[in-house]
């Protein structure tokens, strides 16, 4: 007889987790820093970096180099953090973003657009809509919990955003999500 | 920006369509190299083909003949080589039930087939943008659905 387990999970624990047991197999020491950046307290040679990248590639981590490619991704990094972390909110995000990256926001504003086709504005759209529809499929929340926790005035505010941005009012979309979920079983 | 070529297919009967999304990519920031298929079957045999190089984006018209759109995407989700290819359906039809359908079939993207040329650029420029993003974000792919 099979069965069908459904299951939640905190992404950010899982991959920080994962590069921790995988990390700790290569004896070297580190620490995971809080950007998607590991503070190694010696230099590896180039031979064992690869080693590295190649294990963590398996887990669809990849190694960034191209130095602008490595502000894009702590500037993704940031936005995460900022968007699941309701006291972080206090400040701004363009506050917040150069604080932590010790570049002006206008200087780290051109770097993202002109790498990812795309705004920081914009990104932050799409990832606040990806985490509200997270917390659609993976929580018990109400629609008006998941507003609060992600700071819309309200439920009609997100509402608003999620169509506009999706295509789809947040009913469809967990309807659409259920039956996903019924044709697995 | 990335100088890499962005590999997408499409799968659509009716020729001047073929011709204007090939005409729609030309010209945007977002390299493109793009395959075309006049049918369901011939676009089925071309990804099942020994080494080929899986396309990161499939346009997909529902009503073709020889095997339409929902049997094509049905095909990819079961398929274990497949399921991962980010699929788009490319049509004129706009009943919820289709768009739904296609949805809980696993389709990510669902576009209507624009009037005009211009807004025709402007919604493969947004599915392109999407596309991106997905593959270069953290961003979670279990829910990655949009109807544009």
């Amino acid at each position: 007889m099979s069965m069908t387990l459904f299951i939640k999970y905190n992404l950010d624990l899982v991959c920080k987790t994962l590069l921790k047991e995988k990390l700790d197999t290569f004896d070297v020491s580190f620490t995971i820093g809080n950007t998607g950046e590991i503070h190694i307290d010696k230099t590896l040679s180039e031979e064992k970096l690869n080693i590295i990248s190649s294990t963590l590639k398996q887990y669809g981590i990849d190694i960034v180099t191209n130095p602008k490619a490595t502000i894009v991704a702590r500037i993704k990094y940031s936005i995460d953090e900022y968007l699941r972390n309701k006291d972080l909110r206090s400040v701004k995000f363009s506050a917040y973003l150069a604080d932590k990256l010790h570049y002006s926001y206008p200087h780290l504003s051109t770097v993202f657009s002109e790498n990812t086709y795309s705004s920081i504005e914009n990104y932050i759209i799409l990832k606040k809509v990806d985490v509200a529809k997270e917390l659609m499929c993976n929580t018990d929340l109400t629609l008006t919990e998941i507003a609060f926790q992600l700071d819309y005035s309200s439920v009609a505010h997100l509402s608003g955003q999620f169509k506009k941005t999706t295509g789809l009012t947040p009913s469809a979309f967990q309807r659409i999500m259920k039956n996903k979920k019924q044709q697995l079983i | 920006m990335s100088d890499i070529l962005l590999n997408i297919a499409l799968a659509d009967d009716d020729e001047d369509d073929r011709i204007l999304f090939g005409e729609a990519l030309e010209g945007l920031d977002i390299r493109t190299k793009l395959s075309l298929f006049n049918h369901g079957q011939e676009l089925m045999d071309y990804l099942n083909l020994p080494n080929v190089i899986l396309p990161s984006l499939v346009f997909l018209d529902l009503n073709m003949p020889i095997k339409n759109g929902q049997q094509c995407l049905l095909e990819i989700r079961s398929n274990p080589k497949l399921k991962d290819l980010c699929v788009a359906i490319y049509s004129t039809s706009s009943s919820e039930k289709d768009i739904e359908d296609t949805f809980s079939n696993g389709a990510n993207i669902y576009v209507n087939k624009p009037n005009s040329f211009s807004k025709l650029r402007e919604v493969v420029e947004k599915v392109l943008q999407l596309n991106w993003q997905y593959h270069n974000s953290n961003l979670n792919k279990e829910t990655f659905l949009f109807r544009i």
